[in-house]
Order: structure tokens, then C-alpha cells, then sequence
């Protein structure tokens, strides 16, 4: 019987090996840049997947996919600011630093750190955000809050002025 | 005896197990090296996820992807032109759905008035008008211009959009249909029109537009207007068939530089083409549009077959519109 129970464990040690990718197409991502008036987009067609044992994770959008409240103000982010059909795509890749701290098997919100290269507007640079992981039954929600410099990505007159010299940057991702 | 197969049975199957991990680990190796022939990348621990599939190095699979999706999805065209109206006429441009747009329009005198008339800026007619997005292809507006006193609606409905990706649609297409009603006093000596109805107009314009790169966009506009009485006493026809011509020249991000000409086909009588030269200048969320055209009226009729200065001779009126949009429905999805 004994040995039965240790065949178990053995065969158990084989699924250590395994791991989950999560992935999501509909996360959300919306940012703050107002400055005297209010610049606020959000895009609900996030493509992202993360890996659960190395923390490895990538985040990418189509910049047309952000939605504005002002019509004319999200054609001049596209036309004049973003070049959306020059760089079509924003994407991050990183990694969470410290993924070995959740439990994917158990509910609860784990602070997390991210960090790796932000490419928008054709830039890549590096950054680091802090932000939480939340499992609930078995749904993985990330979200995180973080600032870029716009001058860092993208060139204009108006940055500083009518645009806020940051963007606050949401993330809300639902994986599966 | 019992104890004896009891023992081989345990051992076959501990001998079974091992060979498992043992399969399981090689395929873990073997993974392992393909991963990392694709990619440099030291903390990635590759072996088999729970779909079975060898789950790869997800940064080569965003790379990957960007390099192959461009065709899997469909990306269509905007800012053909900067703003519904591209001087006197229509542009492709519909205003989005539930977007009040408040046009307000002005028209100078001509240059050739000079100095006295301070080249024309003493006499100006306008138009006010509001147009509105029913859904992101359809948009009705009304107006009201103060020259001949005319009030008109319209609406406009874009059926082909310009994409590539996924659906590649070279060209974009919009119908607009609009009415005219002038209401200025009859002319007591001219005797001519008898009832309202007679001083209706219509014109349908069908628009097709390209936008050929970020900085140079072109619409072909051929239109009918069709007059219910032609004065005087209907000695004229009804039907009046034009084709505009419009373009838009981006200079700088901040400003355009546009055209608009209208050469009539079927002409009435002592009327010219009506051309226009413009400036659109942006601002956060604001489209300025200066022009100088030889038209006056602010409506398809009154500039497309009722123009009567001409360029030659300075009859060149300097005008503007300005716009205030207003959003008065929010889209639903934008989750704040």
C-alpha cells in the first residue's frame, strides 16, 4: 500500500514540470493625459499571456483600438501624435519578477513587480511597474498603474502644455 | 505466494513510472534546446504546458505574430479629410456617432471691393447649422444661411469605407442627399414663382474619396441638383449634373492645405464654376478652416450652380468656418 501511495507521488512529480499560459484578447489598457482638457482613451482589445512558473509576459494593442470621447481628438492621436499607420502596434515585453510568490491555487491579491521594455511609436524602453495579481476560482486578473514620459515616445508641441507631460497608464486583464 | 506476485506487480509498475519521467524529462531536454537555438533568453524554463502543446518563448510568439497578423485583421482608413465640409461642399468625413457638431460658416465680399470695403470683409453672409452622428455611417444636419435665406438638411450616409488588411477597399464611398428651400422676398417685378415648393432644391451627390498617404487625400463628387422650378417661368431644365473635385495637401501635422472645383456639365446661364482654395488648421480637438472662393452661398446649390464672381476679377471672397462638437451621447464600452 505503501508503495502504491509513493507510485502517486511519483507520477504527481511529472505535472511539477507542467506549466499554464494564461492569455486574454479582450484586457483593457486606458490612459490619462489631461492636461487642460481631458485626453482619455481606453482600449478593450488587449492581447496578452503570461506564463505562470517564469513570469514571463507580453502585453500588445493596435493603437486604432483606442477609444476617445472625442472623435476628432482620437483621429489627431492617430494622425499627428501616434503615426498609427507607420507603427500600428504598441507592445510590451517583460517579466514579473517575483511570479514565484503566487499561488495560482489559491484565492487572493499578490502584489507583483513587472518589468521590460515598453515599445510605443516605434520606441522601445525599459520600465517597471508595480502591480497586483488577483485568482479568484481560478481567474487571473492583473491590473497595474503606471506613469511614462510622453516626450520619451513621442514628439509634439502641444506635450506639456494642453497634453500632461505623463500618461497614467491602466492595466485591467482578465486571463484564462 | 501472495506476498510474491504482490511484489512484482509493484515493481512493474514503479519500472512503468520511471520510464514515464524518464520520457518526460528527455522530452523536457530536447524542448529545452530548440527553445534555446530560438531565442537567448536564460530564465525561460521550457517543458510542457497543460494543453500538451510545447509552450514556446512568448516574446519570439509576439514577434512572430507581429510579422504575420498585419493581414488577419482589418484596418480602416481615417482622416481621409480633417472635417465633414472640405470648403464649400461635402467632404467624406461623417461625424461620429452621437456627436453634435456646431457649424458656424462665414463668407466675406469680394477683394476686388478694396480698400473702402476694406477688400470685402464689411459685407459678410453666414451659415449656422448643427449636424449630428445617428450611427458612425449616418449623419443628418440642418442649416440656415443668411444669403437668399435659405434653410437646408441633409444627410449622408458613407457605404464603402477605404481598409487594407484583412478586406482591402481601395476607396471610400459616401451619398449625400440635401434640400434646399430659399425664402428670400420675391422679386415683385419678376413675376415668376408662384408657390414655396417652387423654390425647392435637391442635390444628390455621390462622394468617392482615397486617401493615397498620410499626406495627400483626393474625392471625386458627382453630383445632380435638381431644381423643382428653374426661373424664370420654367423655360430651363430641371436637372443640373456637375462633377467636383476635391483634394487635401498636408503641409505640416497642424495644417492642410485644401481644393475644392466644381465644373458644371448641364450649366445654367450666367453662372460660372465655382473654386475655392482653403487652409485647415488643428488644434486639440478643433478644426479651423480659412478659404477664399468665388462662391457666396453656403449650400450645394448655391455653389455649385449659382456661383457669379469670378477669379479673374478678384471677385474672391475670404471666408471661414469654425466648429464646436459636443458629445452628447458616450459610447458604451469606454468604461469610465
Amino acid at each position: 500500500m505503501k508503495i502504491f501511495i509513493a507510485s502517486i507521488f511519483m507520477l504527481a512529480s511529472i505535472s511539477v514540470f507542467a506549466q499554464k499560459t494564461y492569455s486574454t484578447k479582450t484586457g483593457q489598457i486606458s490612459f490619462d493625459a489631461s492636461a487642460t482638457v481631458d485626453i482619455k482613451a481606453v482600449n478593450n482589445q488587449v492581447d496578452s499571456k503570461f506564463i505562470d512558473n517564469t513570469g514571463q509576459m507580453i502585453f500588445s494593442l493596435l493603437i486604432k483600438s483606442f477609444k476617445f470621447a472625442n472623435g476628432l481628438m482620437e483621429d489627431h492621436f492617430n494622425e499627428d501624435y501616434m503615426e498609427s499607420t507607420k507603427f500600428p502596434k504598441a507592445d510590451f515585453k517583460g517579466y514579473i519578477s517575483n511570479v514565484a510568490s503566487v499561488n495560482f491555487a489559491k484565492n487572493g491579491t499578490y502584489p507583483v513587480n513587472a518589468d521590460g521594455t515598453l515599445t510605443i511609436h516605434g520606441v522601445a524602453k525599459k520600465v517597471a511597474a508595480p502591480g497586483t495579481i488577483t485568482v479568484n476560482n481560478g481567474k487571473v486578473t492583473i491590473k497595474t498603474l503606471f506613469k511614462i514620459k510622453l516626450k520619451d515616445f513621442i514628439t509634439g508641441s502641444y506635450i506639456g502644455s494642453q497634453i500632461a507631460e505623463e500618461a497614467a497608464i491602466t492595466v485591467n486583464c482578465e486571463y484564462q | 505466494m501472495f506476498n510474491h506476485k504482490k511484489n512484482i506487480i509493484f515493481t512493474i509498475l514503479i519500472f512503468a513510472i520511471s520510464l514515464m519521467q524518464i520520457s518526460a524529462k528527455a522530452q523536457n531536454k530536447k524542448g529545452k534546446k530548440e527553445s534555446e537555438k530560438k531565442s537567448i533568453i536564460s530564465k525561460q524554463i521550457t517543458s510542457v504546458d497543460t494543453t500538451g502543446k510545447p509552450s514556446g518563448d512568448l516574446f519570439a510568439e509576439l514577434d512572430q505574430q507581429n510579422a504575420s497578423n498585419k493581414k488577419s485583421e482589418t484596418d480602416i482608413t481615417t482622416a481621409t479629410f480633417k472635417t465633414t465640409r472640405l470648403i464649400n461642399g461635402h467632404s467624406i468625413e461623417n461625424v461620429a456617432k452621437g456627436v453634435l457638431d456646431v457649424k458656424i460658416s462665414h463668407r466675406f465680399g469680394t477683394l476686388n471691393e478694396g480698400a473702402y470695403a476694406i477688400w470685402g470683409l464689411d459685407a459678410a453672409t453666414m451659415r449656422m447649422g448643427v449636424d449630428y452622428g445617428v450611427t458612425d455611417r449616418l449623419m443628418v444636419g440642418i442649416g440656415r444661411s443668411e444669403y437668399q435665406k435659405t434653410y437646408d438638411g441633409f444627410f449622408k450616409y458613407r457605404i464603402l469605407r477605404q481598409s487594407t488588411g484583412k478586406v482591402n477597399m481601395p476607396i471610400s464611398v459616401s451619398y449625400v442627399a440635401s434640400m434646399h428651400w430659399k425664402t428670400i422676398h420675391f422679386d415683385a417685378t419678376q413675376n415668376d414663382i408662384v408657390h414655396y415648393t417652387d423654390r425647392l432644391t435637391y442635390a444628390h451627390q455621390l462622394i468617392i474619396a482615397r486617401k493615397m498617404s498620410d499626406y495627400f487625400s483626393l474625392q471625386v463628387v458627382p453630383t445632380l441638383v435638381h431644381y423643382n422650378n428653374s426661373a424664370p417661368l420654367n423655360k430651363y431644365p430641371n436637372d443640373y449634373y456637375s462633377i467636383g473635385i476635391g483634394a487635401r495637401q498636408r503641409i505640416t501635422k497642424r495644417l492642410n492645405l485644401t481644393a475644392e472645383y466644381f465644373p458644371r456639365i448641364t450649366k445654367l446661364d450666367g453662372y460660372v464654376n465655382s473654386f475655392s482654395l482653403g487652409v485647415d488648421i488643428e488644434t486639440g480637438g478643433h478644426v479651423f478652416q480659412f478659404n477664399f472662393s468665388n462662391s457666396t452661398g453656403i449650400n450645394e446649390r448655391a455653389v455649385i450652380n449659382e456661383t457669379l464672381d469670378t477669379w479673374e476679377d478678384g471677385g474672391i471672397h475670404f471666408g471661414f468656418n469654425i466648429a464646436r462638437v459636443f458629445t452628447i451621447k458616450k459610447a458604451k464600452k469606454l468604461g469610465w
